[in-house]
């Protein structure tokens, strides 16, 4: 997929498996030089607070090692729990599916690319 | 109110979480409630399991399926016996965690179901009771 890593979460995580795919994705960026990261929630049938911190966590770790982060292919029921839970999962971008994400992170990429001409000249 | 089933699962380790979690989906699901529903059930049930787990050091989740007339509902009982929370009022401000969750463990937990209560002692442990209606 070139530039940009996919992850897919098949399995009602263990604390201690998201902790892992954190570690691993976060080596996998900079083994890579990817530039985006999707992370496919979508078999997913719930978030808790641990789960979304993690999903935090992995965002703010891919923006330090220049990559953007799409969490794509929430379910609705989870998307309303979360709210009501008082996670609004800021900074995190959100795609309805992976396709949709590809699109949101191959249009941020155009933009850096021209933010960056603009600037040398 | 008649009470139809009730039991009772450990909450020794991790793994204990992840089969509380399945085993209140099912209990969800026997109860008839909505995906909504289901889910927030759940997700309150993950973040009380884990307090009971990390913070009290494991306990025991009680539950039972509730009928009252025509209306079906799921009562679950986490109890611990750990430190127990010293300042109720600050555990249950938005916000306040005392450790590396994301500081809505209880009150956003609260507003995941219909009915909540918690009592805790210094020193002998902390019972939170939760309860959902369809």
């Amino acid at each position: 997929m070139g530039e940009f890593l996919l992850a897919t979460i098949q399995v009602d995580m263990q604390d201690q498996l998201a902790l892992r795919l954190q570690d691993d994705l976060t080596q996998a960026i900079s083994k890579h030089g990817a530039k985006g990261v999707l992370i496919d929630i979508s078999a997913l049938e719930m978030v808790d607070s641990f789960i979304g911190r993690m999903i935090s966590d992995i965002s703010g770790m891919a923006r330090i090692l220049d990559a953007k982060t799409v969490l794509v292919g929430m379910q609705p029921a989870v998307a309303i729990t979360l709210v009501e839970l008082g996670l609004s999962l800021p900074g995190v971008a959100t795609a309805l599916n992976v396709e949709r994400g590809m699109q949101l992170l191959n249009r941020s990429l155009m933009d850096s690319d021209s933010d960056d001409r603009f600037s040398k000249r | 109110m008649t009470d139809s089933a009730s039991g009772e699962l450990p909450l020794g380790n991790e793994h204990d979480i992840v089969l509380s979690r399945q085993a209140v989906r099912r209990m969800t699901q026997q109860q008839g409630f909505s995906l909504v529903d289901q889910t927030k059930m759940v997700t309150a049930a993950s973040e009380l399991a884990r307090n009971a787990v990390i913070y009290g050091g494991g306990g025991v989740l009680k539950w039972r399926l509730l009928s009252d007339g025509a209306k079906r509902g799921l009562r679950l009982v986490f109890e611990d016996r750990g430190p127990g929370i010293p300042n109720m009022d600050l555990a249950m401000t938005d916000g306040w965690s005392s450790g590396t969750g994301l500081g809505l463990g209880l009150t956003g937990t609260r507003r995941l179901v219909n009915e909540f209560e918690i009592e805790s002692t210094v020193g002998i442990g902390t019972r939170v009771t939760i309860t959902r209606w369809k």
